[in-house]
């Protein structure tokens, strides 16, 4: 299984996003993360804590759940609902800029549930969205502002982000599936 | 689903965790805890942690269930589960159609199963019944395509009330296993009693029934607690005390010789809350007579989660509609 990259690339990825976003908002007064469970949820309070070493300034971050706002929920014919995990947001969203993470952008679809999700909290004045993993095949309109990584991948690969602190160590894989 | 393929796959098209086995429940019907193991239990009350934060969101609406059609078929009064279930089929934007006796062919004579097929007829996805016979439920869950909720059945089962008393000790206690539930009242009539000792006994709680000798039924103790007729013996250390309402309507047999006399008796003062755990937790599922089975100031008291049970029913009914209303192989669950 091929590893496209290491714990010491990630953590200078991560860097660079940070730093990234810095740069195209300039401050950090209405900024907030909210990351996508699971793995979204733990890169967003990664980018916290260095947003918070660059300029000094906590960002309020929290953990958004799409299980119940996902489009394939009714329709799988067989097969168990999918867990749904509380959402944490512990502030408004009106009027800040929402910096919205997830590990892999590939449909879209995932993007486009988090978007209903965040509306229904509030009125942002905007979102942006960092994908860790870009890996193509979007079947919706949706661009990440910031990526990770650009992964050109064919559908029967799968792309996983292993990270600390639900995998027990950082790396990103690439699989055929089915092996 | 198994977790190996859930791993299989990146997070756009599995989202759900890894942390927790992927878990489901085997019927397709809610007909009674008797049904359900204690991994689908704690699978409920998991389910219930998440939906309890939509409450607390500025729009308390999720469009989990658009398009679906529940029908809430109610032949017993009832003002809390009724509103409550309708409360939680709306914040997952269900369609609700109320169907209530008074209004309904049933005063006419139509038969439970007419009516429930010819509501069928209009297919729903799901039925939540209310009715006074015991094994309602599991009657039209045989007849109907629809997935059946039992929303309380005769003197058998109230599944979902004790769901969220479970929930509730847990939010509490942060565990189920390990304390010392009190039940007192009304132990012979109560469905919501019976629920509760299979739930509390099937996670490990150590369940302690009290209650007139009269109102006890025979062979209880077989479900694994103990029952005391001494009131000062069940609350005794208790981290929970739950009270059942006296049921009015059903004291012409007179089990007892009058009302003053079961409160002094039974009835929960704050002198015999001191008896239990100074961190005790107090319960009644309503409506509630007070004065006869609780003091008022027990009911209001800072101890007193009764109001925190109403809260809590809407999230553990929410999360039980989500649960069955997913993709589930109907030939195999049939």
């Amino acid at each position: 299984m091929p590893v496209v990259m290491d714990a010491d690339r990630m953590g200078r990825t991560l860097t660079r996003i940070a730093h990234e976003i810095v740069e195209r908002n300039r401050g950090l007064d209405e900024l907030a993360l909210v990351g996508i469970r699971s793995r979204g949820e733990h890169l967003a309070l990664r980018l916290a804590s260095r947003l918070q070493e660059i300029t000094g300034r906590p960002v309020p971050t929290g953990a958004l759940d799409i299980t119940l706002y996902r489009d394939d929920l009714m329709r799988h014919a067989v097969g168990p609902q999918p867990l749904v995990r509380r959402t944490e947001i512990p502030f408004s969203i009106d009027d800040k800029v929402i910096l919205l993470v997830d590990d892999v952008l590939y449909t879209g679809r995932t993007i486009r549930a988090a978007l209903d999700a965040l509306i229904d909290f509030g009125r942002p004045k905007a979102i942006q969205l960092i994908a860790f993993v870009d890996r193509g095949h979007r079947e919706l309109p949706i661009k990440a502002d910031y990526v990770g990584k650009n992964l050109p991948t064919s559908r029967r690969e799968s792309v996983q982000v292993r990270l600390e602190e639900v995998d027990g160590h950082d790396e990103v894989l690439v699989e055929v599936e089915g092996q | 689903m198994t977790k190996s393929s859930l791993k299989s796959k990146d997070s756009e098209t599995a989202l759900a965790p890894t942390s927790r086995p992927a878990s489901r429940l085997r019927s397709k019907h809610l007909l009674g805890i008797e049904e359900l193991s204690p991994e689908e239990i704690v699978l409920i009350l998991d389910t219930a942690e998440a939906m309890r934060e939509i409450a607390e969101r500025p729009i308390k609406k999720v469009p989990t269930l658009r398009g679906r059609t529940v029908v809430n078929l109610f032949f017993e009064p009832s003002t809390r589960t009724r509103t409550s279930f309708e409360v939680a089929e709306k914040r997952l934007s269900a369609d609700t159609l109320n169907v209530a006796i008074a209004t309904s062919s049933v005063v006419k004579g139509e038969t439970l199963v007419d009516t429930a097929l010819n509501l069928e007829a209009m297919s729903p996805d799901m039925i939540v019944l209310r009715h006074a016979a015991s094994g309602a439920c599991h009657l039209l869950a045989r007849v109907c395509r629809s997935r059946i909720i039992n929303a309380g059945d005769g003197m058998h089962e109230h599944p979902t009330q004790a769901l969220l008393d479970a929930f509730t000790i847990r939010q509490h206690k942060g565990r189920l296993a390990g304390l010392k539930v009190a039940i007192v009242g009304d132990l012979l009539h109560s469905r919501v009693l019976r629920s509760n000792v299979l739930l509390l006994t099937r996670l490990g709680a150590d369940v302690w029934l009290c209650g007139p000798p009269t109102l006890i039924p025979t062979g209880i103790e077989r479900l694994g607690v103990h029952v005391t007729p001494a009131v000062d013996e069940a609350v005794a250390d208790a981290d929970v005390i739950m009270l059942l309402r006296i049921q009015l309507e059903r004291m012409e047999g007179g089990f007892f010789p009058s009302l003053r006399e079961y409160f002094q008796v039974f009835g929960m003062t704050e002198e015999r809350v001191r008896r239990a755990r100074p961190d005790a937790i107090i319960m009644h599922p309503g409506p509630m007579n007070r004065g006869v089975e609780i003091a008022s100031e027990v009911a209001d008291g800072p101890y007193s989660v009764i109001l925190e049970q109403v809260a809590n029913g809407v999230a553990v009914r929410m999360a039980v509609l989500y649960l069955l209303a997913g993709g589930i192989d109907d030939e195999a669950a049939a």
